[in-house]
């Protein structure tokens, strides 16, 4: 997309003053901004996400989330560059369909986190510029949630936070459902239902402080009876 | 996947509707546009799959001839002076130990992975198993390392599936080192350091040969009866280099790891002081090294293959040396007292 302005770190804009001559080239990213959330509990998982969808200075739309179902018990979450979301989606979606014709089976949660992670090293010269997470239940119905990097390097967690809020999320996940960084505190299993009001207030305040987080919030709850969405409303400033 | 390649199941029709790369490849040659505003993709005519890792598409570039040849393993253009710039970090710095004493191979590692200034994770596994007397400690950018170890074991069960016997430390890192020849000048970022044991002897003719220039150093004879049984450490990495060696520190904590390493490192250790002179190698370049930190994973490979401790959290130990510091600075308060009113 060609931009109108110059972007140095993602999401971050440049500053405007004359830097001396300039070459300006075509760059085939842009940074479309959203943050994506995964949780992964005893049976259940959750993967949430912003709704917004911005460029530069501008809101293209609303109402664009960024979960993506995959299958009955997967969902993804993709934020970063949409363009190239939109193309890596609809490729594990064809590559789910043809595991599906061929093995006369759905792919599991970890398959589908393997798989992805070659489809994006396959581009390792020319990379997605997108931030993936995996939610979903594994094989033995515990919840799972794989995190990627754009060039395809994952492993499993117990809780995520990617996009562009990811740096202000992480820490607060860190604390309130690992525990860390605290002393003499009791290690509560996560219920259910406080994860997902924990899920609420995280992106309330995600909303709060990162620009390109807002609008609404779209929670999809997995667990063994199916997904379920909801969608919550946020800032729109 | 390593059974399809043994069967030849590639070469087939079935194969090319299962994988079909084709609906991405048409669509490449409709791209192929010679304007300087190309920003299409260009597909490697490849035997290999989309699936696999060692299929590649490189972004067409001008001044590049097309590319057309068959080959097993992917090449990028030689001219390679144009790249599309990233706009994100990708994950870098580590401190990676590994050594060799009368007990086996200790493989050691901290467990952060930082892109840019921001701790991407701080549980990431640097050392994995590839077979049961093969570990590898992976250093450099997170992504290339975890696929190049998938395509190095891959190659490694090939190999064992097609010659019935194992290959040798020293061949899985030649292996490995002509698999990433082709990619030197890239971007692709691996140093990675083989810890394991050789059960089988491996070219007789080379055993009867280096029998002769054999030392009379206790070390050398110590080494075991041939020098292709027993514990092998080998260095590889992106940039050519390919080094056989009894002690490699990889990575940007790897200085403070040497220096703690060269004052203690014998051949005559026992096992524990050896697994604890590990991790306080790893913890003094934790302490020092902002790149690397969090946790440290340790391995012991022996004959009887390899074994994990227990990851542990470095920051439980740097309290305990606060303390241990706290208790010397109050003795030596106390001497001095004692001292002063005498």
């Amino acid at each position: 997309m060609l931009s109108s302005h110059a972007f140095g770190d993602p999401g971050k804009m440049k500053d405007y003053h004359y830097a001396g001559p300039v070459e300006q080239r075509f760059s085939p990213y842009a940074f479309n901004g959203g943050t994506v959330l995964a949780v992964a509990g005893e049976d259940f998982a959750i993967v949430a996400s912003d709704t917004r969808l911005s460029e530069g200075y501008s809101i293209h739309s609303r109402d664009s989330p960024k979960c993506y179902k995959l299958t009955d018990t997967t969902v993804i979450g993709c934020s970063g560059f949409h363009g190239d979301c939109l193309t890596l989606t609809k490729i594990i979606d064809a590559r789910l369909k043809m595991y599906k014709h061929s093995n006369n089976k759905m792919m599991t949660s970890g398959a589908i986190a393997a798989m992805l992670s070659t489809i994006l090293y396959g581009r390792r010269f020319f990379p997605y510029y997108v931030y993936n997470i995996i939610g979903g239940l594994d094989e033995e119905g515990k919840g799972a949630v794989y995190s990627f990097d754009p060039v395809g390097s994952y492993q499993r967690d117990t809780y995520k936070a990617g996009g562009s809020a990811s740096a202000m999320l992480q820490p607060l996940l860190d604390n309130q459902i690992g525990f860390k960084n605290m002393e003499g505190v009791q290690h509560v299993p996560l219920t259910q239902d406080k994860a997902v009001q924990l899920v609420k207030d995280v992106f309330i305040s995600a909303a709060e402080r990162d620009v390109y987080t807002g609008d609404a919030l779209r929670v999809c709850v997995i667990t063994k009876e199916g997904i379920k969405e909801q969608t919550v409303p946020l800032r729109k400033d | 996947m390593a059974l399809e390649d043994v069967c030849g199941f590639e070469e087939t029709l079935l194969h090319r509707k299962w994988f079909p790369a084709s609906y991405l490849e048409d669509s490449a040659t409709s791209y192929r546009t010679t304007d300087s505003y190309n920003s299409g993709l260009r597909q490697e005519k490849s035997v290999g799959n989309n699936g696999t890792p060692l299929h590649f598409l490189m972004p067409a570039l001008p001044y590049s001839t097309t590319f057309n040849r068959r080959r097993s393993f992917p090449v990028p253009p030689a001219n390679h002076s144009v790249t599309v710039r990233r706009p994100f970090p990708l994950s870098h710095g580590t401190t990676t130990l590994g050594f060799i004493f009368q007990g086996g191979v200790i493989a050691a590692a901290d467990t952060r992975a930082s892109a840019g200034g921001l701790v991407a994770c701080p549980a990431v596994h640097k050392i994995t198993p590839i077979h049961s007397h093969l570990v590898v400690t992976s250093s450099g950018s997170g992504a290339d390392c975890m696929l190049w170890e998938r395509i190095l074991a891959r190659e490694i069960r090939l190999y064992q599936l097609r010659h019935r016997r194992r290959l040798s430390i020293r061949g899985a890192a030649k292996l490995l080192s002509f698999m990433l020849h082709p990619f030197k000048g890239t971007e692709v970022c691996v140093a990675l350091t083989l810890c394991g044991w050789d059960k089988e002897a491996g070219n007789t003719d080379c055993v009867q040969r280096s029998e002769d220039s054999f030392s009379q150093d206790a070390t050398a004879i110590a080494h075991s009866a041939s020098p292709h049984r027993g514990p092998k450490l080998i260095y590889v990495c992106s940039d050519g280099a390919r080094l056989q060696g009894d002690v490699f520190s990889v990575g940007s904590g790897s200085p403070y790891a040497y220096g703690v390493l060269d004052r203690e490192l014998r051949w005559t250790l026992s096992k524990d002081e050896a697994v604890s002179l590990a991790r306080e190698a790893v913890f003094r370049a934790t302490h020092r090294d902002a790149y690397s930190g969090n946790n440290v994973d340790l391995f012991l490979i022996t004959a009887k293959g390899w074994s994990q401790r227990k990851r542990e959290d470095l920051k439980e130990e740097y309290y305990r040396d606060m303390e241990r510091r706290a208790k010397r600075v109050e003795e030596r308060k106390r001497l001095t007292e004692i001292d002063a009113s005498r």
